[in-house]
């Protein structure tokens, strides 16, 4: 099953390769993670293919994971005819990935802290904390439904000279 | 005597475990790299359920080596493990993690909760003699 849609035209295709940023992609599906998998795999594979280092990948694999996992878990309770929108953009330089899910949100500020002494032994509540420690940015909307992960990769500096932006195999 | 853990049909269908036995302790290798897939956890955490459950006292080492990725989910799991090992009064052992996934277990302090050891050999020497000589914090 395939959502995928860009958000930019050929115009704004053009214009994001002019300006060296890339297309913001976007992806719905119903909650099952084998669907969350299939999005994460192929934001993943993006970043190989723009030389994000192994550490990025490990990160990103996790912190997607979780973002994901959340989504169809938490936000939609996994019911299978809500979906989880992802939108993501990937340059050389970055990645920024949103997810968001058709729950009520929560409150980032007020999760137990999972690494307290008396919180160790809980089997969940560690996502959040993961994603935290391995993006370089997570950001919740106000309404908590959302997050914004980015990650900086590690191999690129400035004196390399991105030549494209992002683009999206379809079909 | 080594084996997969159950019975025919799941060994070739869905085992996700070799379990080894050393004496009474029970040695556990996972048999995918990525122990990430929620199918994947979900038989895991059964498998290793029914293993300390037919166990009296039970002493597992459950090995690492060749998993190259987790999420909070497994970790979920494995704690789930470990209550029950040591509800039954029991003890649970790590070994052969990677680097990057020790890591994890850092970030969460989930170092401090499971006896994690470098190699399979220190994890079966802790859990005979009952010392920690070269467990990881």
């Amino acid at each position: 099953m395939k959502h995928l849609k860009l958000q930019a035209g050929p115009r704004g295709r053009r214009e994001s390769r002019e300006k060296n940023v890339g297309l913001w992609c976007s992806e719905e599906f119903p909650s099952q993670m084998a669907e969350g998998r299939r999005v994460e795999e192929k934001i993943l594979s993006q970043c190989r293919k723009y030389a994000y280092g192994q550490r990025d990948l490990f990160a990103l694999k996790l912190a997607l994971e979780e973002a994901i996992c959340n989504a169809i878990r938490h936000g939609n309770k996994s019911t299978p005819s809500k979906h989880v929108r992802v939108k993501y953009r990937i340059t050389r330089a970055r990645i920024d990935v949103m997810v968001e899910d058709e729950g009520s949100g929560f409150d980032p500020a007020v999760l137990p802290d999972p690494t307290a002494d008396q919180n160790l032994e809980r089997a969940c509540g560690r996502g959040v904390l993961l994603m935290r420690a391995y993006m370089n940015n997570v950001v919740f909307n106000a309404a908590g439904n959302s997050v914004t992960l980015t990650k900086f990769n590690e191999n690129y500096s400035s004196s390399d000279a991105p030549i494209c932006s992002t683009t999206v195999a379809f079909g | 005597m080594s084996a997969s853990f159950g019975d025919s049909t799941m060994q070739q269908d869905a085992a996700r475990l070799k379990v080894t036995h050393e004496g009474d302790i029970v040695q556990v290798e996972f048999t995918s790299r990525k122990i990430l897939d929620e199918g994947n956890i979900a038989e895991i955490g059964d498998q290793l359920s029914a293993l300390v459950e037919t166990e009296h006292r039970p002493r597992l080492v459950i090995s690492f080596a060749g998993v190259d990725h987790l999420s909070s989910a497994a970790l979920g799991t494995l704690i789930t493990i470990n209550n029950k090992v040591k509800n039954r009064d029991g003890q649970l052992r790590l070994c052969n993690i990677s680097p990057q996934i020790f890591e994890v277990f850092l970030i969460t302090k989930l170092n401090t909760l499971f006896h994690i050891y470098p190699t399979i050999k220190e994890a079966l020497e802790s859990l005979r003699s009952g010392a920690q000589t070269g467990r990881l914090q």
